[in-house]
């Protein structure tokens, strides 16, 4: 038995601890705004918050989790209204076309403000690389974590 | 209470009770109402105010309000899309359409997805960038009959003359007493109404529009996106769902011989191993076979899958090799080919000019790639099915769907979830079948995940292609000659056994519309056999057509000693209106499946959004050392595209996009935002295929398995100062395409510009290190 603690609340699960975290997350406990890309961590679709650091929940087993904080989408504004400043800011933006990577992107977002508040345009595009964006709204995306970090 | 249709009891995505939803009469029903015979199924389809060619698409158009418009007692107004939403934001704009013209307050709006059902809904094969130019009038059709109803409904409640009430932001004002009444209230008796025919609807005037054209609406799904709550294909849940991953055959059209799933069953959380039969060829959307690991996730499939041990037979593809296919296609190019157009005397005309200037493009297979991979969710019990799918065509797949299951198509449900990006892959819903297959097979909901590698393994891909072109000049520097070898496989061997010419599909994006002002134009096209599953991939054969054709154009004024952009305009020529039909040698013209006389080619529509681009540029501004301005144009999807590129390339040959300029005239348009978005997007996707994205084939086995060696776009890479101009445009100018155009220009805008640059042409994409120094 595994037990996770996720968006503050502990989830037990009873099945392989060797499985990937995004897969438990999604198909386990329903949280599936954690998105699967690619498997081997090159996209960043599944980028979720380990002890407030983002990680990528396909590459962390369930056994590796358990312990730690671990945050989603779903858990990034604790009132679970959307409001952190990058959901906000992603919004002012209208950044997402499908918006599918999306959830990977603020949540990557999110914890690099968390860390550098006042990130350098360098800073963003350094650490914004790991996440892939298919319909393209780069653009947008830079623009967004501008805006939060200008605090929209 | 609602009225007009039943509301969807059932949210896409919610854990729901099976069993009972196989009692609903459905999504959607109009049981109840009073409908106008003009709207009785077979009957008269919407009468578009421009001619389409949508009536040749099963279903057609749909503009009854029964179907699409449901108002509660409260007000709140329920719009269906009917078209899928890959990303394009089609979900938003077509409900916006309704909304607007029947003066809805678009806050008290929600939009709902139909089910599958092109019968009902109208045809929903969400590609060929077609759903505002089909449904654009049908929808504003909808709209005004239900403003009208309502207005009705109002002028009896007040027992004075219809004439002397207006619907006006989601009531409807006593013109005589100023009283208003909200349209909550009005619900029950408008719906009881008929519905007006076509003929006698009355349309907003377009200046009184507040939402079309604005730009000021968002996504409807923005919130819940960045939320993590929208709801795609990939999260679709059913009580007791199951989860399958799939062994697929290495090559396309293999089969098992035999398997050994010991090992797999001793996975935790592997519960089965099913086979699926390989389909015949030709393929079409049909499952390619395989052997399923079905287990309580999708982890502990995959890993079962690892412990899987297959025999395969890999069947008449096993010797597929690219490199020695591109050889094949380089020679075939040297050669004349089927001729497709042959206007003037292209061969005697190259034959004396003062010079000639040829070139051979090659560009590579590429793969969708769309974030969310190919997936579907599927219950079949008791004769029926239901599943939630990432896909663009729900109405045929709820046909072919039922042809696998054998049962009728009124016993499949298709809820379309949002697709996580598609770009023309979701066409194909192999997938699906394959999740109805697995369930019926086993009794439980299933939910089938295709992987990365299951993903770029097997594809629909974009065909890879040669194309040479020759131009001859006469001593005056005018283009007297121009004669254009394509040679790809062609997306219709997906359909057809020993299909391998061009389709005219194919030949008609780009290649055959040319719409030079060359007086000898010759067009042709050897022959290339397929031997990987072909399909649309987002602007399809535009790409290496658009990038041909806009390089040679670059090649040519090089050649002379001209300015790109000038050599451009004058071979577009002056502004007329060319027909292809009237082309020599073109057959079958099909002008993207809309009429020519709605959508002529109008070349001062291209040869403007050229000089737009290039204006916006800068173009002829001095640049710093090692940047270079180019660009490309292209008619593309009945929309016209211009877009212009700055480039950098260093010493080492790093190349960087500092600006893209890109102008688009796609006649009259709902949501310029949206355009905006795409018109960037291109840019990105662009820069992917022109840079680094290949596949490449070895004993009839994709050589890349993930995004170590499929390179997509980054955003270290990517232009990210991206201008957008759209050209205004009235309802007298008709809607054309904006999801597939702006990828055409990219790559040859590039190029030219890292040819002014560097003095280096690029023929071959993607463009890899050859700029390494």
């Amino acid at each position: 038995m595994v037990t996770l603690q996720v968006n503050g609340r502990t989830y037990s699960y009873d099945g392989d601890p060797s499985v990937p975290l995004l897969w438990v997350l999604r198909d386990e406990l329903g949280l599936t705004g954690t998105k699967f890309g690619c498997g081997i961590g090159l996209c960043g679709a599944c980028t979720v918050h380990i002890d407030g650091a983002a990680a990528r929940s396909c590459l962390l087993t369930a056994e590796q989790a358990s312990g730690k904080e671990v945050v989603t989408i779903e858990g990034l504004d604790p009132t679970g209204n959307g409001n952190h400043p990058v959901q906000v800011a992603w919004r002012e933006a209208s950044a997402p076309q499908c918006g599918y990577c999306h959830a990977g992107q603020i949540m990557n977002a999110a914890a690099l403000l968390a860390k550098t508040p006042k990130p350098s345009q360098d800073e963003i595009l350094t650490a914004m690389n790991g996440n892939i964006c298919r319909c393209g709204c780069y653009q947008r995306i830079n623009e967004a974590i501008l805006l939060a970090t200008a605090g929209v | 209470m609602t009225h007009m249709f039943e509301s969807a009891l059932i949210q896409p995505g919610t854990v729901v009770n099976l069993s009972r939803r196989f009692v609903l009469k459905g999504l959607v029903s109009a049981g109840t109402l009073v409908i106008g015979t003009s709207f009785l199924p077979g009957a008269a389809r919407a009468a578009s105010a421009w001619k389409t060619g949508a009536d040749l698409m099963t279903g057609g158009t749909v503009n009854n309000p029964h179907v699409f418009i449901a108002i509660d007692s409260s007000g709140v107004v329920t719009i269906l899309a009917s078209r899928a939403e890959m990303g394009t934001g089609i979900r938003t704009s077509l409900p916006m359409v309704v909304a607007d013209e029947m003066e809805a307050d678009w806050s008290q709006v929600r939009v709902e997805q139909a089910p599958g059902d092109n019968i009902k809904y109208g045809n929903q094969d969400t590609d060929g960038s077609r759903s505002v130019r089909h449904f654009f009038w049908p929808m504003r059709q909808c709209g005004a009959a239900m403003r009208m109803m309502l207005e009705q409904a109002a002028a009896a409640r007040w027992e004075i003359d219809v004439s002397s009430v207006r619907a006006q932001n989601h009531e409807v004002v006593n013109l005589v007493t100023s009283e208003v009444v909200g349209y909550g209230a009005l619900a029950k008796a408008a719906s009881a109404l008929a519905v007006p025919p076509v003929e006698a609807l009355r349309f907003k005037d377009p200046r009184d529009f507040r939402y079309i054209g604005t730009g000021a609406i968002q996504i409807v799904d923005l919130r819940d996106i960045t939320m993590g709550k929208a709801t795609y294909g990939l999260d679709a849940k059913m009580p007791g769902m199951k989860f399958a991953v799939i062994a697929h055959p290495p090559v396309v059209g293999g089969k098992v011989v035999s398997y050994d799933a010991s090992e797999t069953l001793k996975v935790p959380g592997v519960e089965k191993v099913v086979t699926l039969a390989t389909s015949p060829f030709p393929l079409a959307f049909q499952p390619l076979g395989g052997v399923a690991v079905i287990a309580r996730s999708t982890g502990s499939a995959i890993k079962g899958r690892e412990k899987l041990k297959v025999v395969w037979d890999d069947g008449p593809n096993a010797s597929y090799d690219s490199v020695a296919y591109r050889a094949q296609m380089e020679e075939a190019v040297t050669k004349p080919g089927l001729v497709v157009r042959d206007d003037g005397d292209a061969e005697g005309a190259l034959k004396s000019a003062a010079k000639v200037i040829s070139a051979t493009y090659y560009l590579p297979h590429l793969a969708h790639a769309s974030m969310e991979p190919p997936t579907a969710t599927a219950h079949v019990a008791d004769g029926k099915c239901v599943a939630y799918v990432s896909c663009q065509w729900p109405g045929d797949c709820q046909t072919d769907v039922a042809k696998a299951l054998g049962i009728a198509r009124e016993n499949v449900t298709i809820y379309p979830l949002l697709m996580g990006g598609a770009f023309g892959r979701k066409s194909c819903y192999d997938y699906v079948i394959e999740a109805a297959l697995l369930s019926k097979a086993t009794g439980q909901p299933i939910k089938v995940v295709w992987t990365r590698e299951d993903d770029l393994q097997h594809d629909t891909y974009h065909t890879v292609s040669v194309e040479r072109i020759d131009a001859g000049v006469d001593k005056d520097g005018k283009v007297v000659a121009w004669r254009h070898r394509t040679c790809a496989p062609s997306l219709m061997s997906t359909f057809k056994n020993d299909y391998d010419h061009q389709s005219p599909i194919e030949l008609g994006m780009g290649v055959v519309d040319n719409p030079f002002d060359i007086p000898n134009l010759r067009c042709e096209n050897p022959a290339a056999k397929a031997h990987v599953r072909i399909g649309w991939f987002r602007v399809v054969s535009n790409i290496p057509h658009a990038f041909a054709i806009q390089s040679m154009v670059g090649e040519i004024a090089a050649a002379l000693g001209r300015d790109q952009r000038d050599m451009l305009l004058e071979m577009i020529g002056p502004a007329r209106t060319l027909d292809p039909r009237t082309f020599r040698g073109v057959k079958d013209f099909w002008n993207y499946g809309d009429p020519v006389e709605t959508w002529p080619i109008e070349t001062g529509r291209l040869s403007r959004v050229v000089e737009i681009a290039t204006d916006k540029i800068g173009w002829g501004r001095s640049l710093p050392k090692g940047h270079g301005l180019g660009v490309a144009g292209h008619r593309c999807f009945l929309s016209y595209i211009a877009t212009a590129v700055e480039v950098a390339v260093d010493d080492k040959g790093n190349l960087s996009i500092p600006r893209v300029e890109t102008a688009i005239d796609c006649g009259f348009y709902i949501n310029p935002e949206r355009i905006r978005a795409l018109c960037e997007g291109g840019a990105v996707m662009g820069t992917a295929l022109a840079k680094n994205s290949e596949m490449t084939f070895k004993n009839g086995r994709a050589q890349q398995s993930n995004f170590h060696d499929f390179l997509l776009a980054r955003i270290t890479e990517v232009p990210l100062k991206v201008g957008v101009h759209i050209v205004p445009a009235d309802l007298n100018i008709p809607s054309s395409g904006v999801g597939e155009p702006p990828l055409a220009p990219f790559a040859p805008a590039l190029c030219n510009a890292i040819f002014a640059a560097t003095g280096k042409r690029i023929r071959n994409l993607p463009i890899g290190n050859q700029l390494a120094t």
